[in-house]
């Protein structure tokens, strides 16, 4: 790589979102936007690998990209008083600081549905290609493609406003800035595990936290995420079987992301399911093997998250820390009183079976790994029970 | 920016109830605001009259456009800076309480 395509890589990752959300901000042309900011850093390349990297690279690509907007604008009307606009434009004041926040919060708007909102988060926020976020979501890129221009004629045409919610009603659209956060790297986390997405969606949870310090659960999502990440170069075996976290190799797990996520924990000041999520992540990473783990903290975690934010998907976790900590005949017990509350769920036919296997009921873990098998869908995840069922069948066929 | 408003009914209203909120207030707010400019209760759907002009004939139906389990039973006009203030005004009428509330944008010919 050479200087001037590792400078603009490098101001891509900072500085995108800045530039683009400043030029909305002045135009109230997304596309438009895109466009100019696109061609900013495509000219950057051409002029610093000739010219070589500028001493203030991030003003030079603000100034070439207002330029080529102003360019355009120019180009496609004649009106005077669409001029003097364009005027104003040109004049006007450098990029404002909360800019990025406008965006983030505008493409999060919840007039917008979730899909809208993350394949324009991903766009314009992270500046992925239409086609990466396309292949990320398994919808074809046309199909993406007509859902950001829907987004963006909603926005316009609805008069979603571009800025950064009020006290009273910030809580509610963080919330929902970072439920598209968390899906986005579910996105790439699960399925057939998309690094580039799951490795934005760590980066933008940085960004906010970066941008929002006094925000806790900012904080919490992002430790949550760095934790999570942590992982991913021990989730998969040499064969390409998913691990449980119990079998992963705890020396591959990343520990500069785990100190960050400690980091940001301790300066979370509020204790909301974010952090709490964090936190048990963090008794996981903690822990330097699978025995070391620090069971009973867990539940702990887990009866503050239920009172906090009682769910089916807590409760289930609850009890499958419970059954780590008290031993799988009290794990079982808890998991009989949710039947009710989670019908038809593969969580709950997962943490029986894992649970009949501890306790020793070999012939019921089967059967319900079995079960299991046929109720799961996704390759990796059936290749990880299918070896349970093979491990099963053999001690199973042993005489007691 | 200019809102029309179709106040419809929903088969599943909100369990708390609409009595708390009283459409006499939420009118008075609109008009001490400037953001209402005008609005009103419609007649039965079965009152309504549908017009299709097709090979020269009139053809009217008695009824509405379309046959639907919710139906509009009146519609406002607002006049508001930004959809966030359309949301929460609209957010007090009792009807976003018991029934639902479009909230249709109108179109501006500078586009």
């Amino acid at each position: 790589m050479t200087a001037a395509s590792a400078a603009v890589a490098a101001a891509y990752k900072s500085d995108w979102v800045r530039i683009v959300s400043g030029l909305i901000r002045l135009t109230r042309d997304w596309s438009l936007a895109e466009d100019a900011a696109a061609e900013a850093f495509g000219k950057a390349l051409e002029h610093w690998g000739s010219a070589g990297v500028p001493a203030n690279p991030a003003g030079w690509l603000s100034t070439t990209a207002r330029h080529l907007a102003i360019d355009h604008l120019r180009r496609r009307v004649n009106e005077r008083s669409k001029l003097a606009e364009i005027a104003l434009i040109a004049e006007s004041t450098p990029a404002d600081q909360d800019d990025p926040l406008r965006l983030i919060f505008t493409c999060c708007h919840p007039a917008l549905d979730l899909a809208s909102q993350v394949a324009l988060t991903l766009r314009t926020v992270c500046g992925l290609s239409v086609a990466d976020i396309a292949r990320a979501f398994l919808v074809p890129t046309t199909t993406m493609e007509k859902r950001l221009v829907r987004a963006r004629q909603k926005i316009a045409h609805a008069g979603i406003p571009y800025r950064v919610p009020a006290p009273e009603a910030l809580g509610d659209r963080l919330n929902g800035v970072l439920t598209v956060v968390y899906l986005t790297f579910n996105q790439g986390y699960e399925a057939g595990s998309d690094r580039h997405i799951a490795d934005t969606a760590v980066a933008l949870a940085g960004q906010l936290a970066e941008m929002m310090p006094t925000q806790s659960e900012v904080r919490g999502l992002f430790a949550l995420l760095l934790i999570q990440h942590s992982r991913r170069d021990a989730r998969f075996d040499a064969g390409g079987r998913l691990l449980t976290i119990e079998e992963q190799d705890r020396t591959r797990w990343r520990t500069a992301d785990i100190v960050a996520a400690g980091r940001h924990l301790r300066a979370a000041v509020e204790r909301g399911p974010y952090v709490l999520q964090a936190l048990i992540a963090n008794c996981h990473a903690a822990a330097p093997h699978a025995d070391d783990t620090d069971w009973a903290r867990i539940v702990l975690l887990y009866n503050e998250l239920a009172e906090l934010r009682p769910s089916p998907v807590v409760e289930l976790n609850r009890a499958v820390a419970i059954g780590m900590c008290d031993g799988p005949t009290a794990g079982l017990a808890a998991l009989k009183t949710m039947e009710p509350s989670l019908p038809g769920s593969r969580y709950l036919v997962a943490a029986r079976a894992d649970m009949l296997e501890r306790a020793g009921r070999r012939k019921e873990a089967l059967a319900h790994y079995e079960r299991l098998h046929e109720m799961t869908e996704n390759p990796a995840e059936r290749v990880q029970i299918h070896h349970r069922i093979t491990y099963l069948r053999a001690d199973v066929a042993l005489p007691d | 920016m200019e809102y029309l408003l179709f106040i419809t009914t929903d088969s599943e209203p909100d369990r708390a109830g609409a009595e708390a909120h009283n459409v006499d207030a939420w009118v008075e707010e609109g008009a001490r605001r400037g953001i209402r400019v005008r609005g009103d209760v419609l007649q039965s759907r079965e009152d309504a009259t549908t017009v299709r002009v097709r090979g020269g004939e009139v053809l009217l139906t008695d009824g509405p456009f379309a046959e639907t389990k919710e139906w509009i039973v009146g519609y406002d006009i607002l006049e508001c800076e930004d959809l966030d203030q359309a949301i929460d005004y609209v957010s007090r009428h009792p009807m976003a309480h018991s029934g639902r509330i479009e909230i249709r944008p109108v179109m501006t010919f500078d586009e």
